[in-house]
C-alpha cells in the first residue's frame, strides 16, 4: 500500500508534471533544431517567436470568449492555435525575406546570423511587449482537470491523490500528432525529403535540383508551427510572461545541443531529458521518501537536491557535461 | 576631410549633447539640467568600458559573448565583498562553515576530475565519477546549510550576510575584474574549440545561472533584499553642504549649495571612471598593435591559416575571452559603487547585455575608439528613446480623444519601444553599416 502510495505521488509530482514540460520543450528544440539543419545557424529568436505564436493565440481566444465561442471542455486557446500559427508563419517568412535572405546570399559566417538573430529576437521582444504588456496572462478556460485529486482517491481508497490537468492531457496528446505528422511529412513527401537532403549535403542537394529558396520556405513554416503550438501548449499549462518565453531559451537549446543539434529525433530524447533532470532535481522528495522508508529513517528536510530557483542550473549543467564529454550530443549532430 | 578628423568631431558632436542636455531644454527632449547630464555622462562611461571589453572579444578574436550580464553582476557582487563591513558575529556564526563546504564542494569537482584522468580506458569511470559526486554534494550540502542558517538569522532585516572586508571600496574594481575572470575561465575551458555558437548558448546559461545565485543566495548578497549604503570613493553630499569653505567656494561660482555637491559628487565620479577608461583604452590600443594582437586578428580571420602556422588557436580564444569578461567585470563592480547599491533583481540582460553588443557593432567592431564612442552614444540615446517615443506617440495619436482605448494603450506601451528600436538599429547596422561609425584600419 505504501508502495503504491509512493508511485503515486511520485506520477503526481515528478512524471506527470515531467512528461508534459517534457513535451513542451521537444516541441521547441525542434524547433531550434531544425533551423539548425537547414540553415545552419543557432537562432536566438526562438524563445521570441513562440511568445508571438502564443500572443496571438491568446488575442484570438479572447476574441472568440468575448463571442461566445467555445470548445466545451477544452480550452477556447485551441480553436485560437490555428489563427496563431498562421500569423507566426507570416511574420517569421517576411522576417526571412527582409533579413535572414541577404546574409544567406552573402554566405556570411554563422556567428554573423546568430548576431543577426539576436537583432530579430530584440525586435520580436519589443513587439510582443507592445502589443500585450510584459505582464502574466492567464487564458486557459474550460474543464481544469481530467482526473481530479479528490475523484482518484475515491476510486482507489489510496491516501494519495493524482491529478492530471487538462492542459498536460492536451499538451501530450498534441505533441504526439504534431510530431507523427512531422516525422511522416520527412520522411515520406517529396518536400520532407529534400529538406533532409538538403540538411545532410547542401552541394549534393543543390546538383539534383532542390529549389534552396523553397527549402528554407517550408522550414520557416514548419517552424512557426511547432513554435506557436509549444509556446500556445506551455502557456495553457503555466501561464504566458513575454521574459519566461526568453528565459526558455536556455533549457530548449540545452535539448536540442543534448540531442545532437540538427538531429530532430534527439531534440525530443532532449526535451525530456533536460525537463525529467530539471522535475526531479527541483522536487522535495519528502512526501516519496516517507512511504517507502521506515518512520525511524524518516528525513527532517524537504530533501530537496537544489531549489526550483535554480531549475535553469540544471539544464546548464547537463549542457555543459555533454559539450565537455560528447560535444555532438545523444544522436550524433552535425556540427562540433 | 581626413579620418582622424572625422572620427576627432563624431566624439566632439556626442560631447555636444551631453552640453545641450546641460544647458538647454529644447526640441523637448534635453532637460537642461547638469545633474541629468552628467548622470548620462557616468553611465555612458561605465557602458564604453564595458564595450571596451566586449570588443576586445568580438572585434580582435570574433568570439560571441551573451553572458555580460553575468560578468558585469560578478562585479557588483565583489564591492559587497570587499567594500562593506563584516557583519558581527556572521563568522564565527556561519561563515568559517559555509568557506569550509565551499572548500568541500571544489574538492569534490576536483576528486571527479581525478578519477576522470586517472581510470581513464576503464568501464566503471563514470560509475566512480557520479558516486564522488553524490557523495561530496551531499556533504558539502550537509556542512554548508546549518552555516547558511545560522549567518541569515543573524538581524535579517538589515544585515543576514556575512559582509564583507570592509577594505576601501576601490580595491574592489580589480577584484570584480578577478571573479568575472575566474568564471570566463570555466566557461571558457568548456565551451571553446567548439562551434561558435556553443560559446554564445553557454555564456547566455552562465548569467542567468550567476543571476539565480545572487538572487537566492542571501547570506552572500542579500538576495532580491539587496544591499544598500555601499561605501563611496566620493565624499558625501551632507557632508559637502555642512562644510563652509565648500559653500563659500560654491557661492563665489554661482551656484547653491546643494545643486554644488551634487555637481561635485558626480564630477568626481566623472573624473575616477575617465581614468580608467583612459587606462585601459592604453592597455587596449597597446595590446591591438602588439604582435600578440596582430596574431589575435589573424586567427579571427583565418583560424585554419593561424592553425597551420603553430598558434594555438584556442589557448588564445581562452586568454582573450578571460581578458575581455574582467574588464566587464570591473566595470560592473564601477556600476555597482556609482549606485552605492546591489540590485540583483534589476539585472535584466536586455539592458546588460544586448545593449552593450548594440554599442559595439554601431561604434564600429575591431575599434577601440569606437566601442568607447559606441557606448556614450548608444548610452545617450538608450536614455533618450523613451520620451522621443511617448512624443511620437503623442503626434500619432493627437487626433484621437482623450479615452480612446488605443491611445491610452499605444501611449502605456511607449516605454516597450525601446526594445525595438535598439533591435532595429542592430540590424540596420549589421545590414547597411557592418563596419560601425569608426572602422577597423
Amino acid at each position: 500500500m505504501d508502495f503504491l502510495n509512493a508511485l503515486v505521488a511520485l506520477s503526481n509530482f515528478v512524471l506527470i508534471p515531467g512528461i508534459a514540460y517534457g513535451s513542451q520543450l521537444a516541441l521547441g528544440a525542434l524547433g531550434v533544431t531544425l533551423i539548425y539543419g537547414i540553415l545552419r545557424f543557432s537562432n536566438f529568436a526562438h524563445g521570441d517567436t513562440m511568445a508571438f505564436g502564443t500572443m496571438v493565440t491568446i488575442l484570438f481566444t479572447w476574441w472568440f470568449q468575448s463571442l461566445g465561442i467555445n470548445a466545451g471542455p477544452l480550452p477556447t486557446a485551441l480553436l485560437a492555435l490555428p489563427f496563431g500559427i498562421l500569423a507566426t508563419m507570416a511574420l517569421v517568412v517576411a522576417t526571412d525575406r527582409a533579413v535572414f535572405k541577404f546574409y544567406r546570399q552573402q554566405k556570411a559566417k554563422p556567428v554573423v546570423f546568430v548576431m543577426v538573430s539576436l537583432g530579430v529576437m530584440f525586435m520580436m521582444n519589443g513587439l510582443v511587449r507592445f502589443i500585450i504588456g510584459p505582464g502574466d496572462q492567464r487564458f486557459s478556460d474550460g474543464e481544469r482537470f481530467i482526473i481530479k485529486a479528490r475523484t482518484f482517491k475515491q476510486m482507489t481508497g489510496l491516501d494519495e491523490g493524482l491529478a492530471i490537468k487538462t492542459s498536460q492531457g492536451i499538451t501530450v496528446v498534441t505533441a504526439i500528432i504534431v510530431v507523427a505528422v512531422l516525422f511522416w511529412f520527412l520522411n515520406k513527401t517529396r518536400t520532407g525529403k529534400s529538406m533532409r537532403a538538403y540538411s545532410d549535403n547542401e552541394d549534393l542537394a543543390l546538383l539534383s535540383g532542390i529549389n534552396p529558396e523553397r527549402v528554407v520556405i517550408y522550414t520557416w513554416l514548419i517552424v512557426a508551427l511547432l513554435a506557436t503550438v509549444a509556446g500556445t501548449l506551455y502557456g495553457l499549462d503555466k501561464s504566458f510572461k513575454p521574459f519566461t518565453y526568453f528565459q526558455l531559451l536556455l533549457p530548449i537549446f540545452a535539448a536540442a545541443i543534448v540531442g545532437g543539434l540538427g538531429s530532430p529525433l534527439g531534440a525530443i530524447a532532449g526535451g525530456f531529458v533536460i525537463a525529467m533532470s530539471e522535475v526531479i532535481i527541483t522536487y522535495a522528495w519528502k512526501k516519496v521518501a516517507q512511504y517507502l522508508l521506515p518512520e525511524s529513517m524518516e528525513p527532517d528536510g524537504l530533501v530537496q537536491l537544489l531549489s526550483t530557483d535554480y531549475k535553469f542550473a540544471v539544464s546548464f549543467a547537463i549542457l555543459i557535461v555533454v559539450l565537455l564529454f560528447k560535444p555532438t550530443g545523444i544522436f550524433k549532430g552535425k556540427a562540433v | 576631410m581626413t579620418e582622424t578628423v572625422k572620427h576627432t568631431l563624431l566624439f566632439v558632436a556626442v560631447g555636444l549633447l551631453l552640453l545641450l542636455e546641460g544647458t538647454t531644454t529644447a526640441f523637448g527632449v534635453f532637460s537642461g539640467s547638469w545633474n541629468s547630464s552628467l548622470t548620462i555622462l557616468n553611465m555612458g562611461l561605465i557602458s564604453a568600458i564595458m564595450a571596451l571589453g566586449v570588443n576586445l572579444q568580438w572585434g580582435f578574436a570574433g568570439l560571441f559573448n551573451v553572458g555580460i550580464m553575468g560578468f558585469t553582476a560578478l562585479g557588483g557582487l565583489a564591492v559587497v565583498l570587499i567594500a562593506t563591513p563584516a557583519t558581527p558575529g556572521a563568522w564565527d556564526a556561519g561563515g568559517q562553515r559555509i568557506l569550509l563546504a565551499l572548500i568541500l564542494g571544489a574538492t569534490t569537482i576536483f576528486g571527479a576530475i581525478l578519477v576522470y584522468h586517472k581510470m581513464s580506458g576503464k568501464r566503471t569511470r563514470p560509475l566512480a565519477m557520479i558516486a564522488v559526486l553524490i557523495v561530496g554534494f551531499f556533504i558539502y550540502r550537509g556542512v554548508l546549510d546549518p552555516g547558511v542558517e545560522a549567518v541569515e538569522s543573524i538581524n535579517p532585516a538589515l544585515a543576514g550576510n556575512i559582509g564583507g572586508l570592509g577594505l576601501p571600496v576601490l580595491l574592489a574594481w580589480p577584484v570584480g575584474g578577478i571573479l568575472a575572470a575566474g568564471v570566463a575561465w570555466v566557461i571558457g575551458k568548456t565551451a571553446l574549440g567548439l562551434r561558435s555558437d556553443y560559446l554564445a548558448i553557454a555564456t547566455l546559461g552562465i548569467a542567468e545561472i550567476i543571476l539565480s545565485v545572487l538572487k537566492n543566495e542571501d547570506w552572500l548578497s542579500r538576495g532580491v533584499k539587496n544591499v544598500v549604503g555601499l561605501p563611496r570613493p566620493v565624499p558625501y553630499e551632507v557632508d559637502l553642504q555642512n562644510n563652509p569653505d565648500f559653500v563659500e567656494q560654491a557661492a563665489a561660482w554661482g551656484f547653491d549649495a546643494t545643486t554644488a555637491s551634487t555637481l561635485y559628487v558626480k564630477l568626481g565620479y566623472s573624473l575616477l571612471f575617465t581614468a580608467v577608461l583612459l587606462v585601459l583604452l592604453w592597455m587596449a590600443q597597446m595590446a591591438l598593435k602588439s604582435p600578440w594582437g596582430r596574431m589575435m586578428r589573424a586567427i579571427r580571420d583565418n583560424e585554419v591559416a593561424a592553425n597551420a602556422m603553430g598558434k594555438d588557436v584556442t589557448s588564445r580564444h581562452l586568454q582573450i575571452f578571460i581578458l575581455g569578461s574582467a574588464i566587464c567585470g570591473i566595470a560592473g563592480a564601477m556600476m555597482t559603487t556609482l549606485d552605492s547599491q546591489l540590485t540583483p533583481g534589476t539585472y535584466n540582460p536586455l539592458r546588460f547585455t544586448f545593449l552593450i553588443w548594440v554599442m559595439v557593432i554601431v561604434g564600429g567592431s575591431g575599434n577601440n575608439f569606437g566601442a568607447v564612442l559606441g557606448g556614450l552614444l548608444v548610452w545617450f540615446l538608450w536614455i533618450k528613446v523613451e520620451p522621443l517615443g511617448l512624443m511620437l506617440m503623442d503626434i500619432l495619436t493627437a487626433g484621437m480623444a482623450e479615452d480612446n482605448g488605443l491611445r491610452v494603450h499605444l501611449l502605456e506601451s511607449a516605454a516597450h519601444m525601446r526594445l525595438f528600436t535598439m533591435g532595429l538599429i542592430l540590424l540596420l547596422v549589421l545590414r547597411f553599416s557592418p563596419r560601425g561609425l569608426i572602422p577597423e584600419k
